[in-house]
């Protein structure tokens, strides 16, 4: 019980942060399901959320920030879209991948140009920044929020894929992208709902993940980005309820890591630091590799079958 | 045909020659303190960057396969070649948290640059058995992720002794120490060394195997038909490209006088991609072209748009820190969306020289 005690905090931020990587990792499943795409600039808009927060919450009050920066932020998803990706809908799916890099770079740089590389203090957010206790460990409220709103606006999301007439029209467009427009969905909005769904996504997992870590930097988004795809990868592209349940492991498994110094010596297994703590980014990326090479489909992926 | 190849070599062989005079003749006549200065760390970084990207192009132009992994393994080819010439004597002070790091012997800096080219190709070649059988961008994803994991290990404070942990690593044989009696190689080295390599790429290419590699490129289905090893080949590929990314990285390092993980990110290898890309994918010409122009840019022609002034216009409000690099992204974005083909599309040097035929075909293309 002492032990249980003693690293709760880890596992608590371990879900937190699994939460908001699972409100990420949507946008990319999402996205990755309809155009085959790798969105790296998600992570970046997801970046960009967070810098609009800091420099709207000095301009207005911070009720009416937060509905501005879902707005902005998904505008900004839908523009991408439809400036970076639309033209290229019949170039080979290389080119978009670039065009995506392309657009995670402009992004990061115009952040680099704006806050001048500086790290920028996220503002504290009514109620979900207060700091509350849990079976004896302090923590922000966010810590506790995030699982459940996590997993009440994926609810959300998984009826609205299942039971509305757009969510319907994604599911076909991810089938089979030709013959679902011969039908008389018209793909370009499909594709744009989509965006705005993942923008609108990350810009609420923004708000939860910097309430936590009060920085903002132009690079912060690249990781979480990564990290949330390797998430999506796990769950089985294309499957929201695969890409959450992968976030929520990825976030747990990595707060367990950086924790593994003090675990092992807690029992006695070591007796002094190996500085684990510097591979709990490249533990994800080890996960990726063994889920790709062991089950290419993820937990909860079609098979797909090639065509010659 | 023989008289179209000699034609080639002879391009070829003048422009390395115009090139390598070039960098001997600019060394000497331009004196470190005028701002022409700036050409020669444009030629030697130039240099480096370009040998990188041809090995990137190697990969993903002339084979098809994504890969996002070339900056891991120019940190491998750093850090070997880094790690592996320090001096006996300057060790205690670089390794100073590591009481002077584990490895007492240095090597001479050319075995040491061919010994991080083939610890970058093993490595490869261990990271190719798993990845290289994933499709198109699970496979960007897993050579990224690959690149990170080199990363952590690299500043992993257990292998400190080795690696100096996330502490830089210094004192080892650098370019701008390099001479012949008087005249001083620091721009012909790189310069030399990278002609060589890339050379090197460009035989392969036109080979036997370089056909396969175009071969799967274009449908991996009819080229494993036509008795093509796909796996083999593939594996070849990108133990060769990394090879090259590994000696471009020991070059890196002897550029820039110091070596440290924390520079080796993906953003590094998404500038090589852009870069490629500019270049045109599938040519070799183009990813060195656009090596030079983007150093050219970004280290000199551009720098005004950081300080203050550019091309006369004096706006230190707009012109200031990080305005450089928008510029720069926007100008990526633009060749992304609407030059989809680069500067050079897929066509070579010796292209360029020959007469374009008449009717509008090639424009029409």
């Amino acid at each position: 019980m002492e032990f249980f005690n003693a690293n709760l905090p880890y596992l608590l931020s371990g879900i937190s942060v699994g939460g908001q990587y699972a409100l990420i990792a949507i946008g990319y499943t999402m996205v990755y399901g309809i155009l085959r795409l790798i969105n790296f600039a998600h992570g970046d808009v997801f970046m960009v959320a967070g810098l609009m927060m800091v420099y709207l919450s000095t301009a207005v009050p911070i009720y009416a920030a937060i509905p501005l920066v879902i707005v902005l932020t998904v505008l900004l998803g839908f523009v991408i879209e439809k400036v970076a990706y639309q033209p290229l809908r019949t170039a080979p799916r290389m080119s978009v991948m670039i065009s995506a890099i392309g657009v995670s770079y402009l992004l990061q740089n115009l952040a680099l140009y704006i806050t001048g590389g500086l790290n920028q203090n996220y503002p504290a957010l009514p109620w979900i920044s207060d700091t509350i206790t849990v079976f004896g460990a302090a923590t922000k409220r966010v810590t506790v929020i995030t699982p459940f709103l996590t997993i009440a606006l994926v609810v959300v999301l998984v009826l609205l894929i299942n039971h509305t007439k757009i969510g319907m029209a994604m599911r076909a467009v991810s089938r089979d992208f030709e013959t679902s427009q011969l039908m008389g969905i018209k793909i370009n909005r499909v594709i744009s709902v989509t965006f705005v769904i993942g923008s609108f996504l990350a810009a609420v997992g923004s708000m939860l993940y910097f309430s936590n870590y009060p920085g903002v930097t132009p690079t912060v988004g690249a990781m979480p980005g990564l990290k949330a795809f390797v998430a999506a990868v796990f769950g089985g592209i294309g499957s929201v309820p695969g890409a959450v349940i992968g976030a929520f492991l990825i976030g747990i498994c990595e707060n367990i890591i950086k924790a593994l110094d003090t675990i092992l010596m807690q029992l006695g297994v070591i007796q002094s630091g190996l500085g684990l703590a510097t591979f709990s980014d490249a533990f994800t990326f080890v996960l990726l590799i063994v889920v790709l090479v062991a089950k290419p489909t993820g937990l909860f992926g079609e098979k797909a079958t090639d065509k010659v | 045909m023989e008289a179209k190849r000699n034609h080639t070599v002879l391009i070829t062989a003048f422009c390395l020659l115009i090139l390598f005079a070039l960098a001997v003749v600019l060394q000497t006549l331009i004196p470190a303190s005028s701002s022409w200065s700036m050409l020669l760390t444009v030629l030697q970084k130039g240099a480096v960057y370009a040998l990188v990207a041809v090995s990137m192009n190697l990969l993903n132009g002339f084979t098809g396969l994504f890969s996002l992994g070339q900056a891991g393994f120019m940190l491998l080819g750093a850090y070997i070649y880094a790690v592996l010439t320090i001096p006996v004597a300057d060790r205690a002070g670089v390794y100073q948290y590591y009481d002077g790091g584990l490895i007492q012997f240095s090597l001479p800096w050319p075995l040491a640059l061919v010994l991080a080219g083939l610890g970058a190709a093993v490595i490869a070649y261990l990271i190719g058995l798993p990845v290289l059988r994933l499709r198109s961008d699970y496979l960007a994803i897993a050579t990224l992720g690959f690149a990170e994991i080199l990363r952590a290990i690299c500043q992993w404070d257990k292998l400190g002794p080795i690696t100096n942990g996330s502490n830089i690593l210094r004192d080892y044989p650098r370019f701008s120490a390099m001479s012949a009696g008087s005249i001083s190689l620091s721009t012909l080295a790189p310069v030399v060394i990278a002609s060589i390599c890339i050379l090197f790429i460009v035989l392969l290419i036109n080979s036997s195997y370089g056909r396969a590699f175009k071969a799967i490129r274009e449908d991996e289905v009819a080229a494993e038909a036509m008795g093509i090893n796909l796996f083999r080949h593939k594996q070849l590929a990108f133990c060769i490209s990394s090879f090259f990314a590994g000696i471009g990285g020991a070059m890196y390092a002897m550029f820039s006088g110091s070596v440290q993980a924390a520079l080796f990110r993906s953003s590094m290898t998404y500038e090589l991609l852009l870069i490629v890309v500019i270049g045109g994918i599938g040519s070799v010409t183009g990813s060195v072209l656009a090596s030079f122009l983007y150093i050219a840019c970004s280290e000199w022609w551009l720098r005004g748009l950081d300080s203050g002034s550019f091309l006369g216009i004096e706006a230190p409000g707009i012109f200031r820190s990080g305005f450089r690099l928008v510029v720069f992204s926007v100008i990526i974005m633009i060749f992304v969306l609407f030059f989809r083909r680069g500067i050079m599309g897929n066509r070579e040097l010796p292209d360029l020289f020959r007469r374009r035929p008449k009717s509008g075909k090639e424009a029409s293309k």
